[in-house]
């Protein structure tokens, strides 16, 4: 069975400790992975500073170059993976059967990692505003204007606590390669897969190995990694995100609350819009944090409702192989059946309605795992819990809400999508601080441009623009 | 021909052992249920028991006919009816153990934690552990046995112990509440006690210290740009059920500097509670993947590794099961108890031929609800 060990800045380390990683629909047992304490993590801290010294002997456009092979390696290669070997379609196979997402689905968010990894040149160039990337690497420089500019770096490591099923986010940490920080990362129990591979295919693209760790195991590596690693981002609940917002160490991820906004000027073409909404709620099964969980209007909810469960209702559970299956399953049959019960309290509220009840049962419980297939409810107010929820499969609240209080009800919105040519409302949600990513106009929540910055931008994030000035030292003045 | 003559060996050696536990039994139940040197306690059980443990208790399996011990038997006053009458006019001591929140469980004491760590001191390699030697006790303080007997195994060996100020009751409260800032300061608070002592002068050669606070004093002194070896630890002694194979790994090669051979710093696993006293581990090696297991100082205790479901039935060697202890010394009568704890039963070899147990970790069915502090 295939074995992945710690990574120790690249260096292997197979613990006494292993977990092993099972197929949720048959359990037959796929990987085992080693697990270590925080207490080695800790220790390797020490040699953090040693992985932004490699790195920095490597000119910029060399990594950069490196990143377009590595791209091309994890989307194409069989590249060695812990003990064995791993091929494209293994890759999919695995992390299909350890995460519950459709292979198809898993071969989105292969594209979408390579995607972004091929194209950090142009990325970089638009999160630094064009910056020569020599200047970050030496620390200060003039940047053609005569005037120095320094960054100075905040860590010489991005750690990221990784989630435990979505295979989607690993886009957030690949540009610190070419930005020369290094990678001290603590996989997710469930999803190794991608940070696995994609160690794999930097290493082979000539990344010197000692710029990456990999740290599998328990609750306690991650609060090590975030109490130790200067920068470091995490992955998970709205509690995870609340206990580290204000804490300049670390960048919380959390729900994304998305939304779609119909302005009072467009909404009565709502049915225009239709595609978007279902794209927006459905894709990637609805487990993204810019997946769309709320759709907000003054008027025709009701109709907007019905329709989006005309079209997500029917939606039924497929094998993972299907290339129409459409819903991830829930690894843990207990996470579902507890969400479900959640799903239920929210519909008690008067005000609230179940437009997909017609469809039949929700809950599929299988022998080892379980499906929620979609849902859309509607909320006759802003005020309505289910206004404010957001679940890890397709859900969506239709809420009826009048275009001024808008702004003032919505709450955190990681992508919000605004159907509108109201210049003074677009002035409104350009002006507000509740929408993070916002789109004018037709884009569904889940299509990102990656020239954009996302929840904060990494650069100013990993560097510090601060003041540099230089003189050269007079001439030694002789006796 | 060894290998049998070996095996037969230890086939008489564990007959012996046998006989002197069943002789061991059949004289504490005379002690704890005879009128003249009883406790009030088993005295006043005893009316409540469909047998007389006088009579019908002759040796160890016997036991089975007592109901299981509770500990909540252990709560609240008068702790004299736990003294046995024969001891009633000697100094006593009260151990506590829990009590985080509500009436801590107490055992009363005479001079048990004195022979259990005197005898625990016969186990201790000298070379790692030099007679004369200081010792630090880097564990919880308080109405403790621990600290006590940590003391007195340094004064039997010559020793004179440094201790720290740990209030483990405060700790529990700071991982139950969340305050995980206040809970590092406070492990911080503790190390720096111990970093202090270490620094004072004091010649500490030997120490006890929980893993945890084994792992954090590795690191303080680490920033200090200084190792245990390089502070003059040679021998540690610790605890607990956090001693897995791959932390004992991570221990032996990356905080002490490798195995004591390399190192010059030798650390033995124990497992013990208020309860039981002291179970010593088989020396633990690289060459057996670091696996631990544990043997009850018999005949004063014994371990029983036993069916999850039916707690009279040992499981076969090698299998997983709760563990079952058994305290019997003249202070205190434990005629079974089943611990938080589960493993894996092992079988007895030359230094200790009684059934041992491997593998120690928190109950599954209810180590969802435990917390884990310092030790």
């Amino acid at each position: 069975m295939l074995h992945l060990p710690a990574l120790r800045w690249g260096k292997r380390y197979e613990s006494l400790e292993k977990q092993e990683v099972a197929h949720f629909l048959t359990g037959e047992p796929i990987a085992q992975i080693s697990q270590v304490n925080g207490g080695m993590l800790q220790l390797d801290m020490r040699h953090a500073a040693r992985a932004r010294q490699i790195l920095r002997q490597i000119p910029s456009d060399d990594l950069l170059a490196m990143c377009e092979k590595a791209a091309e390696l994890f989307e194409n290669a069989t590249l060695p993976v812990g003990d064995g070997e791993q091929s494209v379609d293994d890759f999919i196979h695995q992390q299909s059967a350890s995460t519950g997402l459709p292979e198809h689905m898993c071969r989105a968010n292969m594209k979408k990692n390579a995607f972004v990894l091929a194209n950090m040149r142009s990325i970089l160039d638009a999160l630094t505003r064009g910056l020569d990337l020599e200047i970050l690497s030496r620390g200060w420089g003039d940047e053609g204007r005569g005037v120095i500019v320094s960054y100075q770096v905040q860590s010489p490591v991005l750690g990221a606590v990784l989630p435990n099923n979505s295979p989607g986010v690993h886009t957030l940490w690949l540009p610190a390669i070419p930005l020369k920080v290094g990678l001290l990362l603590k996989p997710g129990s469930q999803e190794p897969w991608t940070p696995y591979r994609m160690v794999a295919a930097f290493t082979a693209a000539g990344v010197p190995p000692e710029a990456f760790a990999l740290y599998p195991g328990g609750h306690d590596v991650g609060s090590t990694l975030l109490a130790r690693c200067p920068r470091a981002m995490v992955f998970g609940s709205a509690q995870t995100v609340e206990q580290y917002a204000g804490n300049p160490r670390v960048q919380p991820h959390g729900p994304g609350f998305s939304k779609i906004l119909l302005g009072d000027d467009v909404v009565d073409r709502w049915e225009e819009f239709l595609d978007l909404m279902v794209e927006s709620v459905f894709s990637n099964s609805g487990r993204s944090c810019i997946n769309c969980s709320g759709i907000w209007a003054s008027r025709h909810t009701e109709e907007i409702a019905r329709a989006l469960a005309e079209r997500l209702g029917p939606v039924d559970v497929l094998p993972p192989d299907d290339p129409q299956a459409g819903l991830a399953a829930f690894t843990n049959k207990q996470m579902a059946i507890g969400t479900y019960s959640m799903v239920q309290q929210d519909l008690a509220e008067a005000g609230v309605t179940d437009c997909t009840a017609a469809f039949g049962e929700r809950l599929v419980e299988k022998e080892r795992c379980a499906y929620l297939r979609p849902m859309v409810v509607h909320a006759d107010s802003p005020d309505r819990a289910v206004a404010s929820k957001e679940y890890m499969f397709p859900f969506v609240s239709v809420v009826r809400c009048a275009q001024q209080d808008m702004l003032r009800k919505i709450g955190p919105t990681l992508v919000g999508t605004a159907l509108t040519e109201d210049p003074e409302w677009i002035d409104a949600l350009t002006e507000s601080t509740l929408i993070d990513r916002l789109n004018i106009g037709p884009i569904p929540t889940n299509r990102l441009n990656w020239l954009q910055p996302h929840e904060g931008n990494l650069i100013d994030f990993l560097y510090r623009s601060r003041a540099y000035q230089v003189e050269p030292m007079p001439a030694p003045v002789r006796a | 021909m060894s290998v049998d003559a070996s095996a037969t060996d230890l086939e008489a050696a564990q007959k012996a052992a046998r006989d002197r536990l069943d002789q061991h039994v059949y004289e504490i139940v005379q002690w704890h249920f005879h009128e003249s040197t009883g406790c009030p306690f088993w005295l006043e059980k005893k009316k409540e028991l469909k047998f007389d443990p006088l009579t019908e208790v002759k040796g160890f399996d016997d036991l089975k006919k007592f109901p299981l011990f509770e500990d909540e038997w252990l709560r609240g006053g008068p702790v004299r009816r736990w003294v046995p009458k024969a001891y009633a006019d000697r100094p006593i001591y009260v151990f506590e153990t829990g009590g985080t929140t509500g009436i801590p469980k107490s055992r009363v004491v005479v001079e048990d934690h004195w022979i259990d760590y005197e005898m625990f001191s016969h186990t201790l390699p000298d070379e790692y552990f030099p007679k004369g030697a200081n010792w630090l006790m880097l564990g919880p303080s308080g109405p403790r046995r621990l600290r006590l007997a940590i003391e007195h195994l340094a004064q039997y060996r010559g020793g004179i112990c440094f201790c720290i100020d740990l209030d483990p009751r405060w700790v529990i409260k700071l991982i139950k509440k969340g305050w995980m800032e206040h809970l590092e300061e406070y492990k911080k608070h503790c190390i720096d006690q111990a970093l202090t002592i270490l620094s004072a002068g004091h010649d500490i050669k030997c120490m006890f210290a929980t893993p945890k606070l084994l792992e954090a004093l590795a690191y303080g002194l680490a920033e200090q740009g200084k190792s245990i070896p390089e502070v003059g630890i040679t021998g540690i002694f610790s605890g607990g059920t956090e001693f897995t194979p791959q932390w004992t790994r991570f221990c032996v090669e990356e905080l002490l500097g490798g195995p004591p051979e390399e190192s010059g710093v030798f650390m033995t696993p124990t497992y013990g509670n208020t309860l039981m006293g002291l179970a010593c581990s088989k020396p633990v090696r690289a060459e057996e993947d670091y696996k631990i297991t544990y043997y009850a100082p018999q005949p004063r205790a014994v371990v029983e590794v036993v069916d999850f479901d039916n707690h009279e039935q040992v499981v076969d060697y090698g299998q997983t099961g709760r563990v079952k202890l058994y305290t019997m010394t003249k202070e205190f009568f434990v005629p079974g108890f089943l611990e938080r704890d589960e493993g894996e039963r092992e079988r007895p070899y030359a230094k200790y031929p009684w059934d041992g147990v491997s593998g120690v970790r928190p109950y599954h069915r209810i180590a969802a609800q435990t917390t884990v502090g310092v030790y």
